[in-house]
């Protein structure tokens, strides 16, 4: 038999390795097998394991030409300081071969605190555009064609009122909400777990978001509905199981709330969406993304009967790992960013954006975001990766690895199906934990010096502190003041307490869809803090356990 | 009486990276530390509450989203109100060169910044805390 065959002679070879140690010793903390060989597919079957890109089990990509049809969208995340800053920072974007917009929010916006707020002290315009009502999101899309581009939106406890604010620009551009495209971020249960820009409890906070997918698939039906977060998960700490496992544990609760709550399960799981990182380890991160649709795909068809092939599909957007840029010799990035590019690329993402070599530092200039860029152009015009779908399929090690991080993956989710699903998990701070340890170990492996990063712990160089960092104007807080102040000068106030007072009826009513009324207050100038505020009067306050 | 020393780990403002603060507060504690680890969204006079209550030797700040140069000087004033004058407080996150020398003059004892090892940290606190 040709498999006793390989056996004998794979001993044999393993044999004559070890026998030379003395005199070629291997590195030590190597994880990965020394080789990989058909011995390490046992059972391996293509149909069931792979199939045809566009088919389940989805191993091989979620379209049948992947980018040979068109390359993924280059979508860029930037915002910082004031919407019209910003807004010129997008259409320089635009104008470079950006091919989608990726909206920053600064954390005031993110945690549905006005500008003025005494929470906002210090914080205003710095990580993101500092947006407070409908006339700075029309200032932040000024004269960019809604009907045209495709935007995505990092954020999560205030998604549905910023998503409001976007249907309320497009209509004043004539464009109808059944025509945007774009994506919220919307995924609460990760703010909980890893990010921390959460609001309200989780009670209201689920009720949010199956609004929103209810909402958003009779009247915004092209709109990604939710982005699924791993990124965060990673940066926080994680492995690359962990990543995909906790994820795809919160995707199942977000499909059994919608469920719960009466809709079909095909109606809307055709607008979910992931995000996941793409960390240093090349070929890992390639298995990851490959295991991760496995996974998704079994998960959708044989726990919730998704009939629809759109509904089994995990379509994903990715990041680079910001944990892993370094403020030491910081153009070693472009190459860390570049390398990264290529796993995100191999492993078929639909979406991509590239971090800036000086984002360890600050936020990005022009120049560096440019780099970024034209990084993810040089992979797909000129590297040969984009010309195959799924180029490392069928390679020995990557389909191990990727059995194996499906293998740890469906562990997790069992240990948290036990533990009563995500929301459970964390609110034990299982979750947390997991992440957490990860994280200890990873420093540690570096502290030891297990784990090499250039520049960090090996080869460093005597530097000058770098130059030409981009710094947010000081001033972005009393701008911002002053625009509240004049906009509740201007705007009709009789309507905007009487839109927030339906609201706050609303809130306490949980058969109320609250969209419309969002969009109603959202119409009439109420500014972004006085929306939360009702309803954070209603649904209180989510407080975080921390444990070491 | 235990005589370790206490050190608050803290995280003034909006800021959610709590990885830095999270492994740094254990290595102090694998270190020998006695540490009192906050949690995110915390304002500047909450820190200070907290040091307080707890009677610490070290507040050690971590901020990743360009808040410091308003917050940290903030913690350290509002320590200085309370009548913690003795407490060492240091500081940590993405924070450029060119803010270190006035986080300094505001009282901010030192200032680690990324790649930095938890070695240098657990370090200087044994060699400076009152």
């Amino acid at each position: 038999m040709a498999n006793e065959t390989l056996k004998a002679g794979f001993e044999a070879y393993t044999a004559g390795v070890v026998a030379k140690f003395d005199k070629n010793p291997e590195r030590g903390n190597l994880e990965p097998n020394r080789l990989y060989t058909p011995l390490d597919l046992e059972g391996f079957d293509y149909e069931r394991d792979l199939g045809l890109p566009g088919q389940y089990p989805f191993t091989r990509g979620v379209q049948p030409t992947m980018y040979r049809g068109r390359f993924w969208t280059m979508r860029m995340y930037a915002g910082f300081s004031t919407a019209e800053e910003s807004n010129k920072r997008y259409r320089y974007l635009l104008a470079n071969g950006g091919s989608g917009l990726s909206c920053a929010f600064d954390l005031p916006t993110q945690i549905g605190y006005d500008s003025t707020d005494a929470m906002a002290e210090g914080e205003v315009g710095k990580v993101g555009v500092a947006i407070d009502s409908l006339a700075d999101m029309e200032i932040l899309f000024d004269q960019i064609d809604l009907s045209k581009v495709s935007t995505s939106m990092t954020i999560n406890a205030p998604a549905s009122v910023l998503l409001c604010m976007y249907i309320a620009v497009a209509e004043k551009q004539g464009v109808a909400a059944d025509q945007l495209r774009g994506t919220i971020q919307n995924d609460i249960l990760k703010e909980y777990a890893a990010r921390g820009t959460y609001i309200f409890p989780p009670k209201p906070s689920m009720r949010l978001i199956t609004n929103i997918f209810e909402y958003c698939s009779k009247n915004v039906p092209k709109w990604n509905t939710i982005s699924i977060s791993g990124y965060h998960i990673r940066e926080a700490g994680s492995t690359a199981s962990q990543e995909i496992a906790f994820t795809i544990a919160d995707g199942i609760a977000y499909v059994e709330a919608a469920v719960k709550a009466g809709m079909d399960v095909d109606d809307f799981a055709g607008r979910l969406s992931f995000f996941w990182n793409a960390h240093n380890n090349v070929l890992e991160e390639v298995a990851k993304f490959r295991a991760s649709r496995r996974v998704w795909a079994k998960v959708m068809k044989e726990r919730f009967g998704a009939k629809k092939a759109k509904s089994q599909m995990l379509r994903v957007h990715t990041q680079t790992a910001g944990s892993m840029l370094t403020a030491q010799q910081p153009n070693n990035n472009i190459v860390r960013v570049a390398l990264q590019t290529a796993a995100a690329v191999m492993g078929g993402t639909q979406s991509l954006h590239t971090n800036s070599k000086d984002e360890a530092l600050a936020l990005p200039t022009e120049e560096s975001v440019t780099i970024a860029l034209r990084t993810q152009q040089i992979v797909a015009c000129e590297s040969g990766l984009a010309d195959t779908v799924d180029p490392l399929g069928g390679s020995y090690y990557v389909e191990a690895l990727t059995n194996k991080i499906e293998a740890e993956a469906w562990d997790y989710i069992k240990k948290i199906d036990e533990l009563g699903g995500a929301p459970e998990a964390i609110a034990k701070g299982y979750i947390q934990k997991e992440i957490q340890d990860s994280a200890y170990k990873w420093q540690m492996d570096i502290e030891k010096g297990n784990k090499i990063i250039v520049g960090v712990n090996k080869y460093q160089t005597k530097e000058e502190p770098p130059k030409n960092l981009l710094r947010v104007d000081g001033s972005v807080g009393e701008m911002q003041a002053k625009k509240i102040a004049a906009l509740k000068a201007k705007r009709d106030n009789a309507k905007v307490a009487e839109t927030l007072a339906a609201l706050k009826v609303a809130c306490g009513d949980d058969s109320v869809n609250l969209m419309p009324l969002i969009l109603e207050a959202v119409r009439a100038y109420a500014t972004e803090g006085e929306i939360c505020g009702v309803m954070r009067e209603v649904f209180g306050e989510y407080k975080s356990h921390v444990a070491l | 009486m235990d005589k370790r020393i206490r050190v608050l780990v803290a995280k003034p403002g909006l800021d959610g990276h709590d990885r830095g603060a999270k492994v740094v507060a254990r290595a102090l504690r694998d270190a020998g530390f006695e540490v009192i680890y906050t949690g995110i969204r915390l304002t500047p006079e909450q820190i200070a509450e907290s040091a307080l209550q707890e009677d610490v030797n070290v507040v050690a700040l971590s901020l990743l989203s360009g808040a410091h140069n308003t917050l940290f000087p903030k913690v350290v004033e509002l320590l200085k109100a309370k009548g913690m004058t003795d407490v060492l407080t240091v500081g940590g996150g993405v924070i450029p060169d060119s803010d270190i020398p006035g986080l300094k003059a505001a009282g901010i004892a030192e200032v680690f910044t990324p790649g930095t090892p938890t070695t240098a940290i657990v370090d200087y606190i044994n060699a400076n805390v009152k």
